[in-house]
C-alpha cells in the first residue's frame, strides 16, 4: 500500500490541502496544515505563467518566485517534509515546463528521492502523457489526472487510463478561486466518474468553508482546498501558520465527520 | 535528425506534433474544446463553401491579392540581389493578421460560438480581431498587457472604436505572454459560448496548423505572382518572426521548392549576448508553454523570461512550433537583428521606396540589407512586408529623439 492508497482506504473522507512552495515559511505552513488535520498535502511548484489559476494562486506564484524559490528549493521542502511526516502523502502540483525542464526522468527521480507520492501536472492531458507519465510510473510516483465538467462520457475512460493515486475532479469549468459549483452537479459528476473507476475521487476548485467542504465530503472521497489557504499565506506572511491552523481545523472536522 | 523528409509540407502529424514540437499541452477543461475545434476545422477544410466565403472576404474586404512589388531603388542601394516585397501591409487593417482572423471567425460562426476573445501584443491582432467581430456583429474581448496598452495607445483606441472591450492585463510582466495567459483563463471559464482567436501560429493543436493554413494565402499568391512576373522562383525568402505566422504564411507554399532558401529573422533587441532580446530560436531552448512544446526564453528551472524588442509585436518569449521543427530539420535558416538595425531598416525603406514599414518587417528589411549585397545581381530576394508603420511612428520618433 502506498501512502496515498492507505489514506484513501480510511473510512472517512480525506482533506487535501494546497499551498504554494516558497510562499512564506513553507515548513511551518505545512506543519500547521498537518497538525490541524490535513490528510494529503499538495505542494504547488511556482511557475511564471500559471494559466489555470485565479488571482490568489497567481499572486502566490509571483511572491514565491520573487523570493527566489528554485526547483531545488521545492524539492528540499518536500524532502524535509517527508523526514518530519513519514506517513502523510505529499503531492507536487504545477505546470509542465518546470517539471520537464531537465528531462522527465530527472524530475521523476528527484521527486522520488524527495519522498513525493504523486504529481499533478495541470497542462499535460492524457494525449501528451509521454511527456512525463512514463517517467513518474517508473519511479512509483502516481500521475494524478484531472477530470472536469467538460470531460464527457466518451473521454472519461482515456482520462482514467493511466491515472493513479486519486482522480482530481475540478468542479467548475474555470480557474482556481472563488467560483463555486452546485452540489447537485458535483454529486452527479462524482457518481458518474465512480461508476467507471475504483480510484478515489477528490473534488476541488472554489471550496472555501467548512460548510461547503462537508457537503462535498458527503459525496466524494476527498475535498481539496487551495485558494482560501493560499490567501491566508499572502495576507499574514510569517504569521500565516496560526491562521492556516484555524481554517484547516474547521475544514478537517467538517470533512472527517461528513458521513 | 539529418535525414531529409520527402516533403516539408505534411506536418503536423495527427496528434498535432511537428517532430518533437507542437502538441496539445492544455488543462483538461480545454481539451474537449480543442478536440472539437479540430473536428470542426477538418469539416470546414473539406467544405468548398467555407473556402469560397474565405476567398470572397479576402478579395473584397481585405483587398487581396496583395501586390508583389520590385523595389528598384533599394535594390540599387544595396548593390546585389533584386529585392522584391510581398505587400501585405496594404491589407485592410494594415497587416497580415486579418487573413487569419477572417478564417477563424468564419469557423467560430460555423461552430455556433457567440463571443470572441483574443490576446494582442502590439495591437495589430487585436485590431484585426475587433474588425472581423464588428463585421460579423459578435461581441469581442481583447486581452492586452497593461504595458502594451500604454505603448500602443492608438491601437487601443482603434479597437474601442470597433466596439471591442480592451482588458489591460496587469499580471506577470504585463505584456503579450500575460495577455495570452488571461485569454486562456477566460476561455477555460467560458467554454460553452466562446471562441478564442489566437493571433499567431502557436498554441495547442490545431491552432499552429490552422493559422499557418489561413496565412498561406501570402505564399500561394507570391509564388504565382513571382512565376508570372519573372518566370522563375525566388532564391531567398525573408520574413520577420515573433510567433511566426507571417513567415510561415510566406514560407509554407515554397517549402518543397528545393532551390528556394528561407531566412527567418528574430528580434535580437539589445543583442543576443544579454537577456534583452526576443530570439526564442537563437537564444532559447525547448520547453512547454501556452499549449505547445517549442523553443522558449527560459531560465534553468523552466521559468519563462520576458522578451524584449523595440517591436511590441515581436517580444513574445516563444515561437510557433513549426518554426522550431523547421530550424531543427535545417530547411529554414534563422538569424536575428537588433533594435538598432531594425530602425536602420525602417528608415532605409522610407527613404528608398516611399514605404513606411512596421517595426516587425523592419527586422526583415535589416536582414535583407545584410544579405542582398552578398548575392549576385541576377538573384531574387522576396521579403514579406507584413505590416505598415503608422502604429510605430511614436516609438520611432522617441528613438530618433524627435518630439511629436
Amino acid at each position: 500500500m502506498t501512502r496515498l492508497t492507505t489514506t484513501f482506504a480510511a473510512p472517512r473522507p480525506a482533506l487535501v490541502c494546497f499551498i504554494t512552495a516558497g510562499d512564506g515559511d513553507t515548513a511551518a505552513n505545512l506543519d500547521a496544515l498537518v497538525e490541524a488535520g490535513a490528510d494529503v498535502i499538495e505542494l504547488g511548484m511556482p511557475f511564471t505563467d500559471p494559466m489555470a489559476d485565479g488571482p490568489a494562486i497567481q499572486s502566490a506564484n509571483l511572491r514565491s518566485l520573487g523570493a527566489g524559490t528554485t526547483t531545488a528549493d521545492v524539492l528540499r521542502y518536500a524532502t524535509d517534509f517527508r523526514a518530519r511526516h513519514p506517513h502523510v502523502p505529499l503531492v507536487l502540483m504545477g505546470y509542465a515546463n518546470p517539471m520537464v525542464r531537465r528531462g522527465p526522468e530527472w524530475f521523476a527521480d528527484a521527486a522520488a528521492q524527495a519522498g513525493v507520492d504523486g504529481v499533478i501536472c495541470v497542462d499535460i492531458p492524457p494525449e501528451e502523457d509521454d511527456a512525463l507519465g512514463p517517467a513518474l510510473r517508473a519511479k512509483g510516483i502516481a500521475p494524478i489526472r484531472l477530470a472536469t465538467p467538460t470531460t464527457d462520457a466518451a473521454r472519461l475512460p482515456q482520462v482514467l487510463e493511466g491515472s493513479e493515486g486519486f482522480l482530481y475532479y475540478v468542479s467548475v469549468a474555470g480557474i482556481t478561486g472563488k467560483q463555486q459549483a452546485q452540489i447537485a452537479s458535483i454529486e452527479a459528476n462524482v457518481a458518474r466518474i465512480k461508476q467507471s473507476t475504483n480510484i478515489p475521487v477528490a473534488v476541488g476548485f472554489g471550496v472555501r468553508t467548512p460548510e461547503q467542504a462537508a457537503e462535498i465530503a458527503k459525496v466524494a472521497d476527498g475535498v481539496v482546498v487551495g485558494s482560501a489557504l493560499v490567501e491566508l499565506c499572502g495576507q499574514y506572511g510569517a504569521e500565516a501558520p496560526q491562521h492556516l491552523k484555524t481554517l484547516t481545523k474547521g475544514l478537517a472536522e467538517a470533512v472527517h465527520s461528513a458521513r | 535528425m539529418n535525414t531529409v523528409p520527402n516533403s516539408f509540407r505534411t506536418q503536423p502529424d495527427e496528434r498535432g506534433h511537428f517532430g518533437q514540437f507542437g502538441g496539445r499541452y492544455v488543462a483538461e477543461t480545454l481539451m474537449p474544446l480543442v478536440l472539437d475545434l479540430e473536428r470542426e476545422y477538418r469539416k470546414a477544410q473539406a467544405d468548398p463553401a467555407f473556402q469560397a466565403e474565405f476567398d470572397d472576404l479576402l478579395e473584397h474586404y481585405v483587398g487581396r491579392p496583395s501586390p508583389l512589388y520590385f523595389a528598384p531603388r533599394l535594390t540599387e542601394e544595396l548593390g546585389g540581389a533584386q529585392v522584391w516585397f510581398k505587400r501585405d501591409e496594404l491589407n485592410h487593417t494594415g497587416a497580415h493578421k486579418i487573413n487569419n482572423c477572417i478564417g477563424q471567425i468564419l469557423l467560430a460562426i460555423r461552430m455556433g460560438k457567440t463571443r470572441i476573445i483574443a490576446e494582442t501584443g502590439a495591437g495589430q491582432h487585436g485590431v484585426a480581431t475587433a474588425t472581423v467581430c464588428a463585421r460579423f456583429g459578435l461581441p469581442c474581448v481583447i486581452y492586452m498587457g497593461a504595458e502594451d496598452v500604454k505603448r500602443q495607445s492608438p491601437n487601443v483606441f482603434r479597437m474601442k472604436l470597433l466596439g471591442a472591450e480592451v482588458v489591460p492585463v496587469t499580471s506577470g510582466g504585463a505584456t503579450l505572454k500575460d495577455a495570452m495567459n488571461e485569454g486562456l483563463r477566460d476561455w477555460v471559464a467560458n467554454v460553452h459560448d466562446t471562441f478564442y482567436i489566437i493571433g499567431t501560429a502557436a498554441g495547442p493543436h490545431p491552432y499552429p496548423e490552422m493559422v499557418r493554413n489561413f496565412q498561406s494565402v501570402i505564399g500561394k499568391e507570391a509564388r504565382a505572382q513571382m512565376l508570372a512576373r519573372t518566370g522563375r522562383l525566388p532564391d531567398l525568402l525573408v520574413a520577420a518572426i515573433g510567433g511566426g505566422s507571417n513567415a510561415l504564411g510566406l514560407f509554407h507554399p515554397f517549402l518543397d521548392d528545393a532551390t528556394v532558401k528561407m531566412l527567418g529573422v528574430e528580434a535580437a533587441g539589445h543583442g543576443l549576448d544579454g537577456d534583452e532580446h526576443a530570439a526564442s530560436l537563437l537564444g532559447g531552448s525547448p520547453g512547454v508553454l501556452h499549449g505547445n512544446r517549442t523553443y522558449l526564453l527560459q531560465d534553468a528551472d523552466g521559468q519563462i523570461t520576458e522578451g524584449h524588442s523595440i517591436s511590441a509585436g515581436l517580444d513574445y518569449p516563444g515561437i510557433g512550433p513549426e518554426h522550431a521543427w523547421l530550424k531543427e530539420s535545417g530547411r529554414v535558416d534563422y538569424t536575428a537583428v537588433t533594435d538598432e538595425e531594425a530602425l536602420e531598416g525602417f528608415q532605409l525603406l522610407c527613404a528608398t521606396e516611399g514605404i513606411i514599414p512596421a517595426l516587425e518587417p523592419s527586422h526583415a528589411i535589416a536582414a535583407v540589407k545584410k544579405v542582398a549585397p552578398t548575392m549576385p545581381k541576377d538573384s531574387i530576394i522576396l521579403a514579406n512586408l507584413c505590416g505598415r508603420g503608422d502604429k510605430d511612428i511614436f516609438t520611432v520618433a522617441e528613438r530618433l529623439g524627435v518630439e511629436l
